[in-house]
């Protein structure tokens, strides 16, 4: 059930939140023993808020679209009373007092939230591997990783365990999920969903946003967060006549070969359909991954420098090693970074100046095995973490909204992303694009049998 | 700072706090910050001034 269709049935009574909070409640009981997508169910509370949502429209009080909808939160958002662990030993007796900004505002438009998800540690990865709870496990293949760092999220909303689902993301951390999972991810413009009350991992490349079943949901979810409860998606951008880019170079080099042909069928469809497709370059697209590389250590770092020294112990080693290793950028090198960042921006919003989005895939292979450290992506054998980041970390680093749409399934039946890219500041922009692009990706379909709620 | 002086420095300071095991991801970094410092958007003091730069 999506949040537009929940909407539509809450308020015409034919469900109550109470009856959809219990269902995802029954999810999480019956499939995370097996999928480790939650740190936290917060039934006693999820409950009594879906109850209390059912008594505000009963007594006419409409909160909006998210109104006694069932949410689960990563678990870096500060929800009060509650830990905030961010998958880490390092935050051990942690209780937040209150709660983060993006929190307060869905409760006031009297979202559910049923649990906090499992991440990769700290959101340093893209695996969800590195937890102290254990790895969050891909509901398509639980031997497979969910993606990162917000795995837990997408795992829970794929499964049926929430409608949507609150994510972070500085290299790709809600889009990479979102495609591994089969469902949609949006990163907003840099800025603008506030990440006060949420653990940092880069403050240059930090966002928050929602991972959900469908473009309009991720819209409702967004605007929510923003404090705007009542809004309603914008009308589709029609495809015929939108003007589409794909940065070929770099971008389109790695791609698993059912990847690939997943990408270029949602090309043809959308060719098809009257949208002008363009093929554009980013000049200094192979330097994203060193720029990116030396931002984020350095950040990060800064952060964690004082737990470093007092509890090192505390990290699961592969995080603690990259994080000692960004102790070590030197401040020259990382201005050389910001140089280049800049630089990519300008390109960027060059590329975008005579489309409505750029396009690619947002993962350039299907959920990777737990447990790999390499990829074979055709003749060529990779670190799955450089490849998983290859295609999302440079929007985080110049800031543009992006998207990512599923894009059908792999003959295995693993999910495939199809990424859409807007000018900066403008998401709303990329949302009406999405909205119009999305039933030309094919749909990523749920891994069981049954959506909640039929 | 040069890379390799900086990457004797970093691999020594590592293994005097009991971390050889980052040895292998200092000398991955030390081609990263190559990479960074031989991309044509760097300018240095001698030379002209690049599209796309600003005085800070």
């Amino acid at each position: 059930m999506t949040i537009e269709e929940f909407g539509r049935r809450f308020r015409a009574r034919e469900v109550t939140s109470a009856q959809v909070t219990e269902e995802c409640l029954q999810r999480i009981e019956a499939d995370n023993p097996r999928l480790n997508a939650f740190i936290l169910v917060m039934a006693d509370d999820a409950r009594q808020q879906a109850r209390d949502a059912d008594r505000q429209l009963a007594a006419g009080n409409d909160l909006g679209p998210l109104h006694g909808v069932p949410i689960s939160v990563k678990d870096l958002y500060d929800i009060r009373g509650t830990a905030t662990t961010a998958a880490s030993r390092v935050r051990e007796g942690h209780i937040a007092q209150r709660d983060a900004p993006t929190i307060a505002h869905l409760r006031q438009a009297g979202a559910v939230f049923v649990g906090k998800t499992n991440l990769h540690e700290f959101a340093f990865g893209t695996t969800n591997e590195d937890s102290a709870f254990g790895p969050a496990r891909n509901p398509f293949d639980p031997a497979r990783s969910p993606g990162g760092s917000s795995g837990g999220s997408a795992a829970s909303v794929a499964a049926g365990m929430a409608l949507a689902t609150l994510g972070t993301c500085t290299g790709g951390s809600i889009r990479i999920p979102a495609a591994a999972c089969g469902i949609v991810g949006l990163k907003p413009s840099y800025g603008e969903v506030s990440t006060e009350g949420i653990v940092p991992l880069s403050r240059t490349f930090d966002h928050a946003g929602p991972l959900a079943q469908t473009a309009a949901d991720a819209c409702l979810v967004y605007h929510a967060l923003l404090g705007d409860a009542g809004a309603v998606p914008p009308a589709p951008m029609p495809v015929k006549g939108m003007r589409l880019a794909v940065p070929r170079r770099y971008f389109c080099d790695l791609l698993d070969d059912e990847v690939r042909a997943r990408f270029e069928e949602a090309l043809n469809r959308l060719r098809d359909a009257g949208a002008h497709i363009a093929d554009v370059d980013l000049r200094h697209a192979g330097d994203i991954a060193a720029i990116y590389l030396l931002i984020v250590l350095a950040d990060a770092a800064e952060y964690h420098a004082a737990t470093l020294e007092t509890m090192p112990d505390r990290y699961t080693p592969p995080v603690r090693l990259r994080l000692e290793m960004g102790q070590y950028v030197l401040a020259e090198d990382y201005v050389r970074a910001l140089a280049g960042r800049t630089v990519l921006r300008r390109e960027v919003d060059a590329a975008l100046a005579q489309h409505d989005a750029l396009v690619l895939p947002t993962l350039p292979i299907p959920a990777p095995s737990i447990g790999a450290t390499t990829v074979k992506v055709g003749t060529a054998t990779e670190p799955v973490r450089n490849v998983m980041l290859r295609l999302t970390q440079l929007f985080n680093m110049t800031g543009h909204p992006a998207i990512s749409l599923p894009n059908g399934r792999t003959a295995s039946g693993l999910p495939c992303g199809l990424q859409l890219v807007g000018c900066r500041g403008q998401t709303d922009g990329l949302l009406r694009v999405a909205l119009g692009c999305e039933r030309y990706a094919m749909s990523g379909s749920s891994p069981r049998s049954g959506r909640v709620g039929g | 700072m040069k890379i390799d002086v900086w990457l004797q420095s970093a691999v020594a300071d590592a293994e005097r706090r009991g971390l050889p095991e980052l040895k292998p991801l200092l000398e991955a970094l030390a081609k990263t910050v190559a990479a960074v410092r031989a991309a044509d958007f760097n300018v240095n003091a001698s030379s002209d001034a690049k599209p796309g730069h600003e005085s800070r």
